[in-house]
């Protein structure tokens, strides 16, 4: 192949400037983020500049202390957790099942769960919320903005994932185990408990590690069944684009807040993202 | 299997069901009636001849078009970039990988900074260049806008998977093509691309389903406009229904949609496992 690139050593030189570009590139609007969170409102205008050396606290400050917005996060992180358990739990089961048993449907709940999984949540909020807050109403008491009615909603999404993902770990147990611990008088649970669960701990993790991302993430449901106690750290950053003037400064600085946390888990799911955002179907 | 089951049937079929009901009614609080109405089939018939509807579906699909082929192409290249072996390829691979994590209006609302005139670096410098950016007033940049914001936010999610498909591959077809002489890009072309078939439907699939789900990012960035710009689907039926409160005809559109996503979903996954049978197992 002709080339212009001579010496393997530029070929080197070239690559490394192609990754220095796209870690820009893609570092950018994140360290924007953190930029606009560390200005005051009279440095944001004007001449846009890409450094800073002071840094303005209360953008942080203010809103997660003296507002709201530390409610927010708590409220994220109790329907995150509740949801990624709940789904653990059930999905767990769930894989055993569609695993281990033949049973008639098999494919068509296959099926189905994959269509909640891809379905519009715009076309499930709507209905969800008129059952949320006019349907199933017993009294005063409503699913709607509880944290409870939150954590159902996103199994819609989460459950399929964690189903699928762990149904191909368990595929890859080999059956021979489970007949070997029911002769010695294991029941399902126990089979389930010692043996299933630990034999697929990594993939558990996977799964509830992304469950848990996605749940934080997750804006739409969560804008449109709460209303003030549970509302979420995302409707909380839509919330800042008002008609009277946005603070971009304490905007930018939730934003940011908002990303940390899946940032951190990143770091352990890294190298089974694939696996788990495809479903299990692609592997490395 | 069964606690699983009662949750999905909550969350999932009772929504579904009962969005199939009430599409059938007038239900509107500022209608003479109070509460629901029949009205048969009414709610579907205005529904075919709304412009909006019928603009906003047209605008997502493609939408979906663009940010898809422009992310798998880009996808590929990177994933390929990321094959050749540098010091320190784990870090950036790191680096490229963070953008699947962040919440999607939490990016809406980096872009959103980075594009407001008057601060953001975007229009100051294309002004310099001499190019009027304003997405809040022009239509096709408000538009363009939105697809490279979802072309940064899901690229790294198509390269790790053509990645994760490219390191499972057998080494034997490829040596035996260099013995034989093949070029780089004939390798790439006749031998790589058919056998990872399988990979690129499923991320095609994945990534197909989730471009026509959008909303978030839009409508941190945008909202929907300027006018109906970036109105696509999803914040069509929030934007008309809940201001409205048009309850019959806002579940009459997500039943169309809904039927829309179980064709597709039914069509893409007999590809899917069709292509499955011929080369994997």
């Amino acid at each position: 192949m002709r080339s212009w690139i001579t010496g393997k050593e530029e070929k080197r030189f070239f690559i490394y400037l192609i990754w220095i570009f796209l870690s820009i590139y893609t570092l950018f609007p994140i360290y924007w983020l953190f930029l606009v969170s560390a200005r005051t409102r009279i440095e944001l205008f004007g001449h846009p500049t890409f450094f800073q050396t002071t840094f303005h606290i209360e953008n942080f400050t203010r809103p997660l202390l003296n507002g709201i917005y530390g409610s927010y996060i708590f409220n994220s992180f109790i329907i995150a957790t509740g949801n990624t358990i709940l789904v653990i739990i059930c999905a767990i089961f769930a894989a055993y099942a569609l695993s281990r048993y033949r049973f008639k449907g098999a494919n068509n709940i296959f099926f189905w769960t994959i269509t909640n999984r891809m379905a519009p949540p715009a076309a499930f909020m709507f209905p969800l919320f008129l059952l949320y807050s006019r349907v199933l109403v017993v009294g005063d008491i409503r699913l709607f903005d509880t944290h409870i009615g939150l954590i159902l909603v996103y199994c819609l999404f989460n459950l399929p994932f964690s189903i699928w993902l762990l149904k191909g770990i368990v595929d890859g147990i080999p059956i021979s185990i489970d007949e070997s611990a029911r002769i010695d008088g294991a029941s399902t649970l126990d089979i389930i408990w010692r043996i299933i669960v630990p034999l697929s701990a990594p993939g558990i993790a996977v799964a509830l590690i992304l469950s848990w991302i996605f749940a934080w993430n997750e804006y739409l449901f969560a804008a449109t069944l709460t209303s003030s106690n549970a509302r979420t750290i995302t409707t909380g950053l839509a919330e800042f684009v008002t008609i009277i003037g946005t603070n971009w400064g304490e905007m930018a600085a939730m934003a940011l807040v908002s990303v940390i946390p899946p940032l951190l888990f990143l770091g352990f799911v890294q190298k089974y993202i694939v696996a788990g955002m495809t479903f299990g179907a692609v592997r490395e | 299997m069964m606690p699983a089951l009662v949750i999905l049937v909550f969350v999932g079929l009772v929504p579904f069901v009962y969005v199939l009901y009430v599409g059938y009614f007038d239900w509107n609080i500022f209608s003479k009636v109070h509460g629901m109405s029949w009205a048969g089939l009414n709610n579907y018939r205005k529904l075919v001849f709304d412009s909006a509807f019928n603009a906003s579906l047209r605008r997502t699909i493609l939408f979906t078009v663009l940010t898809v082929s422009i992310e798998m192409v880009l996808g590929i290249l990177i994933a390929n970039l990321l094959m050749i072996k540098i010091r320190g390829i784990n870090f950036f691979r790191a680096i490229h990988s963070i953008p699947l994590t962040v919440a999607p209006i939490a990016l809406g609302a980096a872009w959103r900074l980075m594009t407001l005139p008057g601060m953001g670096p975007l229009p100051y410098y294309l002004q310099k260049m001499g190019l009027d950016f304003n997405i809040g007033r022009y239509a096709q940049q408000a538009f363009f806008t939105t697809v490279i914001m979802d072309v940064w936010h899901w690229t790294p999610f198509i390269t790790l998977t053509f990645l994760a498909g490219l390191s499972s591959l057998p080494k034997s077809p490829f040596e035996s093509a260099m013995v034989d002489g093949a070029k780089g890009w004939q390798i790439q072309f006749y031998i790589t691309l058919p056998m990872l078939k399988p990979v690129i439907l499923t991320i095609l699939f994945l990534r197909i389903m989730d471009a026509l789900r959008i909303v978030d990012e839009v409508w941190m960035l945008t909202g929907g406009g300027p006018g109906t710009a970036t109105r696509y689907i999803g914040i069509h039926i929030w934007r008309v229904v809940f201001p409205k409160t048009d309850y019959g005809y806002g579940s009459a559109m997500s039943v169309i949609i809904l039927y829309f996503t179980i064709v597709l979903c039914w069509f893409l996954i007999i590809i899917v496992t069709q292509s499955r049978k011929g080369v994997d197992r």
